[in-house]
């Protein structure tokens, strides 16, 4: 990799210093030196007292685990993120819109746009969901879309999280942190709030449930259980929500009507909000061990008595490999230029590009198409021989399972450290909930940033750490 | 809500209320095994008297063959033989409380997690007959913790009530085995005032559900063992007494049952118990054989718990 000069959410590519962060660099040079140090020590007592009620949950060590909290703000000024939430209703919409069609009519497939094995053979192609009227076309209610950029200019989707994106509770929480921490400093200027985020999330769900007689939809949050790593999520939201936390066992399907079981008896469940995988929702359709599920759940789906948001199936359009077609999707359906660019990528299941990335694998990322959490991934340039030489294997092996990506040079943002701030790498994930009625978006997303000096990998199973993220307002 | 959930904090409520059971019996034990020789020999061995109490001598009996005071404090204390030590008890708790962390207030979240932390170093340290006082009182506050946040936080709904049921049932089963197990010294024809050893066992009696100074104020007297059996089976004022936990058992009952807009069994079920109870003389409890009556009791309570699970929780 050329060593080329980073782009800098604070500072710009130079130095020059970036609008947004006006007032923060100005507070930054008048807090006395220890200020940060402080803030960030009780920063972390914050989250380790909330981490007391998810962080020491279980037995295991492995759940004792905090994510790691930085103080520094990552900072959006308005235009820039009405760009790109206009670029992600574009995206999120057009997605929505491939579902809908492939689990269709398959114009899209018979236009020659997309390779029809890709879509077939994808492990998440679920054809119990062909012919199916969802409401409102809305297959994708909650999507979490991965950005990142490299300059002052463009965003780039890294990828799409179409089944059961997570993160949002620690965008909810790192919020409510900085405002107990620097108060001061957050009423310097004005930043759009994201405390909605729970009620949003309830409309979207309402607006899809399946039955529209006037009675109040009535919406539950269906967990794999106490031991899943999102599982504080779960409760945080359902909590938020004021909905329940099912598990597939309180769940229980009667003459295609769900039900769930309560102290006063059956009660009926119009939108479930799933957050375990669509292969253990039923385990007379999907896979038959599966103990998390609901038995019968998708004959009711198929009844339209059930919403399930996500909808089954629609991991065949965030898959890796189909990516690369996602621009070409977003012209298709709405006939517009994607507002979003794709990062570039060579899909080795074509001749050309795997010969291509193979005299280059020191340069770029492999993926594999169905990973996820930064697991099955190459990062070329900081690889050994070694283990460039084993993923080479890997890929003549399976052309078809990897795409590869040339390695970015990701913008950085200002992190607190000992010796006073440093630049790294981040990315972002906005959440676009798209209910029947409209589309709604709470300003910012998570924002995810690699703690170690130089590295990219921004995943909190690989050591990543989070920041509050503020959008300006105009 | 949901049964399942209802069914933890039922649950968790019993496994606190337990523990903090275990712990008096721990504690009764280890006073009475420390006085004079004289005092104790009489009876069979308290350690011993701690296990039948606790329920958990047969299941003692698989592990160990002799009893020793180091072993029932393991067995009773952190076990994971023994599905009712007060260790097992916490982590139940625990992993009901996490299942139901929406329905908990922080501060009950709290007083749980911090005593399942707590009792893991106790554990590692290896609890002996010196340092039980302090192992014992950190139960015990855990317990009043946990009550406490419950009465002061919850707000008074369906959650709440279920939570306080799983208290009472617990607390109904415990004081009625206290009393089973000691029975033989309360009856009238053993009723000579003031003779020493047996002043020693009624009041383990009533320290074992810290009722020693309440009895002073009841009854104005020095300890009869008839008096002993009144408080804590009739004596509603008394709030670890039968008559309590039934007049608090059937109040939820009907909170419930209001609240849902319909009753059943285990209302009707609580209803009788507790006019059973409001209208018995200790003296008609007698002569029916208290034995035979706490023996009922236990059985009867163990029914309202099943009725309770069956209608509401299953």
């Amino acid at each position: 990799m050329a060593t080329r000069a980073i782009f800098d959410e604070m500072n710009g590519l130079n130095g020059e210093g970036r609008a947004a962060y006006k007032v923060l660099r100005e507070w930054l040079g008048t807090v006395p030196p220890d200020l940060l140090e402080r803030r960030s020590e009780e920063a972390e007592l914050l989250f380790r007292k909330v981490g007391i009620t998810f962080a020491v949950y279980g037995n295991a060590e492995a759940e004792e685990r905090l994510i790691p909290f930085d103080i520094i703000p990552r900072i959006l000024s308005a235009r820039e993120w009405a760009r790109l939430s206009r670029g992600l209703e574009q995206r999120v919409s057009a997605l929505n819109q491939f579902l809908k069609d492939i689990y269709g009519p398959r114009e899209i497939l018979r236009a020659g746009i997309v390779p029809p094995e890709l879509v077939y053979q994808n492990p998440y192609y679920r054809p119990q969901m062909n012919g199916l009227n969802l409401r409102g076309g809305v297959y994708v209610q909650v999507a979490g879309v991965d950005i990142v950029r490299v300059d002052d200019e463009d965003f780039y989707v890294l990828e799409d999280n179409l089944r059961t994106p997570s993160g949002v509770s620690y965008m909810l929480e790192n919020r409510e942190v900085m405002l107990r921490l620097f108060p001061e400093l957050m009423s310097m200027q004005r930043i759009l709030p994201i405390e909605n985020y729970a009620n949003d999330l309830l409309a979207t769900l309402k607006s899809v449930a399946g039955r529209s007689d006037s009675r109040t939809p009535t919406v539950v949050l269906l967990t794999p259980g106490s031991f899943n790593s999102a599982y504080y999520e779960h409760s945080f939201l359902a909590d938020r929500m004021g909905v329940e936390l099912v598990e597939g066992r309180d769940l229980f399907v009667r003459d295609e009507v769900v039900y769930m079981r309560t102290t006063e008896g059956p009660k009926r469940v119009d939108v479930i909000y799933s957050r375990i995988d669509d292969e253990y929702l039923d385990p007379l359709v999907f896979r038959p061990d599966s103990a998390l599920g609901v038995p019968g759940l998708i004959a009711a789906y198929r009844a339209g008595n059930i919403a399930i948001a996500n909808a089954p199936g629609t991991g065949v359009a965030d898959d890796k490999a189909l990516y690369s077609y996602v621009p070409d999707i977003v012209r298709f359906y709405t006939g517009e230029e994607p507002i979003l660019k794709n990062v570039p990528t060579w899909r080795c299941r074509e001749p050309e590009a795997l010969a291509y990335v193979l005299d280059n694998l020191h340069e770029l990322v492999v993926k594999e198409v169905n990973g996820s959490g930064g697991y099955g991934m190459l990062v070329g340039p900081h690889a050994t021989k070694d283990a460039r030489e084993q993923f080479r294997a890997r890929v003549l092996a399976r052309p078809d399972n990897y795409i590869a990506q040339p390695t970015l040079a990701l913008s950085t943002s200002p992190i607190f450290t000992q010796n006073g701030l440093a630049p790294r790498h981040v990315d972002l994930r906005p959440f676009v909930l798209t209910g029947s009625d409209k589309v709604r978006l709470v300003p910012g997303g998570l924002t995810r940033v690699a703690l170690t000096e130089g590295s990219l990998v921004v995943n909190s199973s690989q050591g990543g750490g989070t920041k509050d993220t503020w959008v300006l307002s105009e | 809500m949901l049964s399942r959930d209802a069914d933890s904090l039922y649950w968790l409520s019993r496994y606190v209320e337990r523990a903090e059971n275990t712990a008096r019996v721990l504690d009764v034990a280890y006073r009475m095994a420390s006085m004079p020789i004289a005092y104790n020999e009489a009876h069979t061995n308290e350690w011993e008297s701690a296990l039948v109490t606790a329920g958990a001598i047969d299941q003692f009996r698989t592990v160990y063959d002799e009893v020793t005071p180091e072993r029932v404090i393991e067995f009773l204390a952190f076990s994971d033989a023994n599905p009712s030590s007060i260790q097992r008890c916490f982590d139940t708790a625990r992993q009901n409380a996490r299942s139901v962390r929406g329905s908990l207030t922080s501060e009950m979240w709290e007083a749980i997690n911090s005593a399942w932390l707590d009792l893991r170093r106790f554990k590692a340290e290896k609890v002996q007959v010196e340092n039980l006082p302090t192992f014992l009182n950190l139960v015990k506050e855990t317990s009043l913790r946990y009550d406490g946040s419950a009465m002061r936080t919850m707000l008074r709904n369906d959650a709440y009530w279920f939570s306080r049921l799983g208290v009472y049932i617990e607390r109904a089963d415990n004081t009625a085995r206290v009393l089973d197990v000691k029975y033989h010294v309360l009856l009238p024809q053993d009723a000579e005032v003031g003779g020493g050893i047996d002043y020693y066992q009624w009041a383990a009696i009533l320290r074992s559900v810290s009722a020693l100074v309440s009895y002073q104020w009841v009854y104005h007297q020095n300890l009869r063992p008839w008096l002993v059996a009144d408080l804590l089976i009739l004596r509603e004022e008394m709030p670890r007494s039968l008559a309590a936990c039934y007049a608090a058992l059937s109040r939820h009952l009907d909170d419930i049952g209001h609240r849902y807009g319909t009753s059943g069994p285990s209302q009707r079920l609580a209803r009788a118990s507790h006019a059973r109870l409001a209208n018995q003389t200790i003296e008609d409890i007698f002569q029916h054989g208290l034995h035979e009556f706490l023996q009922e009791f236990i059985a009867e309570n163990n029914k309202l718990g099943l009725a309770i699970t069956n209608q509401y929780l299953g």
